[in-house]
């Protein structure tokens, strides 16, 4: 099968410049360095990492909102790495993406029935008639009121604003969609339902998704495989049950230990990894190995040589590191088992009351 | 032990263009010396204008303060504006979500740590400098002697969180309140902050009253839990009772719908349905009867109040209490059997 979507060593740099009129240019950020992926029809991908990982980047390369420094898109099968926007246009109906903020990714000067119905004018899609009537029937879809057409979007809360955002990148029927934090900013009984909505709508609609967030419990809950990034590259790719099972790289393994979970105890009956000190500039990215400052495990090697990202020990499970986590190790960082917090709970009572 | 901080029966509602918004309804909270209060909510519940009114920052012209908060006795509420000052900072500090827009941009931050002091205290800036500079070090941050000389815009997020702290501290305050402190951070960083207050609070017996919308950073940090909903407190008592048995609706949504990394992954969420409720026109009776699954026809028009379910456990439910621990336990149940 071939994938939908492919990257290859996709590489994007920004200038960093000073001055005003003579712009001159004083290093670049490497945003993202040397990221390969592929996604496959009907797959969702989760991107996750911490801020300034690139998993954003990332993401408005694989859409090509932006274009990269060097490296390679394909998108079934055929290379759009230097299109141009204009022929890129046709594509668009099938690529959409949904953003984080849904107050600033809406225009507040438009009914909602004209936002979510952009892209099928946009694409010359049906009579204005028709086009109403698609608008009408994505909005109940995604569970608005479709009498709610002509109403502008700051008479909506926070959920609803993101069911307009998903209802606008669904309208064009689209088969890949890239979400990038689209959950991060509401309230966690709201985030649910949108989860849900995205998670049925993948489903009946047979869409592939790439998920980006900076929380793992939602990737994890969410993903098919999951792509850990660090500093522009992907550390670790793996299904989620075998990442949280046994984290390989000791950065996923820090990231998973630092979650915290809503039961008590938990955080005394496992250990954490506390990483100290913070991610190092992208502007001057450490050698080889970039976790190579931080990492508990790090030896002399880790910041000659670069590790590749390979498969460890089962073919679909790849990291990038020299000295990945043992099994023993893993097992102390995850999210402990329930009868061991119980027994750390009664111990920790019979201290008190002793 | 008498509490260091009691807030009994604050209200705070604020006159807005579109109507009275009912803020904070009848809270009642007790901070205990040394203690961890975590109040949990989401947005729009009342638990950052619980905060503000404790330091006296919601005394605004169209606000409506009553009710009482209590610092070893002496009402916040009645103080003129000059002593409050004194205690503001002093005795009581506050730290925000977002480090960048509460540090002054302008100013180094090692100079706004020492107007801290100043504010407060006759010293010569030279030891202020020291102090300041003492400060940072408590709170890990390395070569504390060259950071004073750094602008805010220089720092990253966690070090900007950690130069707030480190002013919130400096006068050995009797109370922090910790307003979504790490909300803004990375999970590792966020593992750092919660770990350095905690370090920081057994040094100097520092309350905190720590407001979050996420229940592991409740799980890992407080003692004692209020939940709270649309201006109220719905449910209230220790950590491993709210987690454990918790005997609210609207509890028993928060726990059950967001995704958790410490139970096997379940094929789909279970949300709360519904949406938060207007503070202008709350729902009659219990404000969450609109979005509870098992709403009774006497919650529509009956306030529950917040009453002692068990010795140090309070609820604001009509539902019976075996009732409570019959759903609790199927939930519980369901929860097994989905993983």
């Amino acid at each position: 099968m071939t994938a939908l979507l492919e990257a290859r060593d996709l590489v994007k740099h920004f200038p960093v410049t000073t001055g005003v009129l003579f712009n001159r240019t004083q290093g670049y950020v490497h945003a993202v360095d040397g990221v390969s992926l592929s996604v496959e029809p009907g797959e969702t991908l989760g991107l996750v990492g911490e801020t300034g990982c690139g998993k954003s980047t990332t993401a408005r390369l694989l859409t090509r909102l932006l274009e990269p420094t060097s490296g390679e898109i394909r998108y079934d099968g055929t290379d759009i790495t230097h299109w141009s926007q204009r022929k890129l246009r046709p594509l668009r109906r099938d690529v959409q993406m949904i953003f984080q903020d849904p107050y600033s990714s809406l225009n507040p000067r438009r009914p909602v029935g004209t936002i979510i119905g952009e892209p099928l004018r946009i694409h010359g899609i049906g009579t204005k008639r028709d086009r109403r009537l698609r608008v009408r029937d994505v909005m109940s879809r995604v569970g608005l009121n479709p009498e709610h057409y002509n109403r502008y979007v700051h008479e909506f809360s926070g959920g609803q604003r993101q069911r307009i955002g998903i209802a606008r990148a669904i309208v064009t029927n689209p088969k890949l969609i890239v979400a990038d934090e689209p959950v991060s900013a509401l309230d966690v009984s709201i985030q649910a339902q949108v989860l849900n909505l995205l998670q049925d709508l993948r489903d009946e609609l047979g869409l592939t998704l790439v998920f980006i967030s900076h929380d793992l419990s939602v990737v994890r809950h969410l993903c098919d495989r999951v792509a850990v990034m660090y500093l522009g590259k992907i550390v670790e790719l793996a299904e989620p049950d075998a990442l949280y099972e046994h984290p390989r790289h000791p950065y996923t393994g820090a990231l998973l230990s630092a979650v915290p979970v809503p039961r008590v105890g938990a955080h005394r009956a496992r250990r954490r990894v506390v990483l100290r000190g913070d991610v190092p500039s992208p502007n001057a990215p450490p050698s080889a190995c970039r976790f190579h400052t931080r990492c508990p495990k790090a030896q002399a090697v880790c910041s000659e040589l670069e590790p590749p990202l390979e498969a460890k020990e089962s073919s679909t499970h790849l990291a990038a590191c020299h000295f990945p986590l043992t099994h023993a190790e893993a097992e102390a960082l995850r999210a402990p088992d329930p009868k061991l917090v119980e027994l750390s709970r009664r111990r920790s009572r019979s201290r008190r009351a002793g | 032990m008498a509490p260091v901080l009691e807030i009994r029966d604050l209200h705070v509602t604020f006159r807005t263009r579109d109507g009275i918004v009912q803020a904070v309804d009848g809270v009642s909270l007790d901070l205990a010396r040394g203690g961890t209060l975590g109040i949990v909510g989401e947005s729009g519940s009342g638990k950052s204008v619980t905060g503000l009114t404790v330091m006296g920052l919601t005394r605004l012209p169209n606000a409506t303060i009553s009710g009482e908060v209590l610092l070893d006795g002496e009402d916040l509420l009645r103080l003129h504006d000059d002593r409050l000052r004194e205690i503001r900072g002093k005795r009581i500090a506050m730290i925000f979500q977002d480090p960048l827009s509460s540090l002054h941009p302008l100013y180094k931050v090692g100079w706004q740590i020492e107007e801290a002091i100043r504010a407060h205290e006759h010293v010569s800036p030279h030891a202020a400098r020291a102090r300041a500079i003492e400060a940072l070090r408590s709170v890990e941050i390395p070569s504390p002697a060259e950071f004073v000389d750094r602008y805010p815009h220089e720092l990253s997020g966690g070090m900007r969180q950690r130069a707030m702290i480190a002013m919130a501290l400096v006068l050995g305050p009797d109370v922090l309140i910790a307003d979504e402190p790490t909300t803004a951070l990375d999970v590792t960083v966020q593992a750092q902050i919660l770990e350095l207050i905690a370090s920081l609070q057994r040094e100097f017996h520092t309350a905190v009253l720590l407001i979050t919308h996420d229940l592991g950073v409740i799980a890992e940090t407080a003692d004692e839990v209020a939940v709270m909903y649309a201006g109220r407190v719905v449910e209230q008592g220790p950590l491993e009772t709210i987690l454990d048995g918790p005997e609210h609706p609207y509890t028993w949504g928060l726990l059950r719908s967001i995704p958790r990394l410490d139970v096997p992954r379940t094929a789909r969420l279970r949300p709360i349905e519904g949406s938060p409720p207007s503070l202008i026109h709350p729902p009659s009776g219990c404000h969450f009867h609109p979005r509870c699954p098992y709403v009774m026809p006497m919650c529509r028009s009956m306030d529950p109040e917040l009453l002692p379910s068990d010795a140090d456990h309070l609820v604001a439910c009509h539902l019976s209490p075996t009732e409570k621990r019959r759903i609790w336990r199927g939930l519980q149940l369901e929860e097994a059997a989905a993983s």
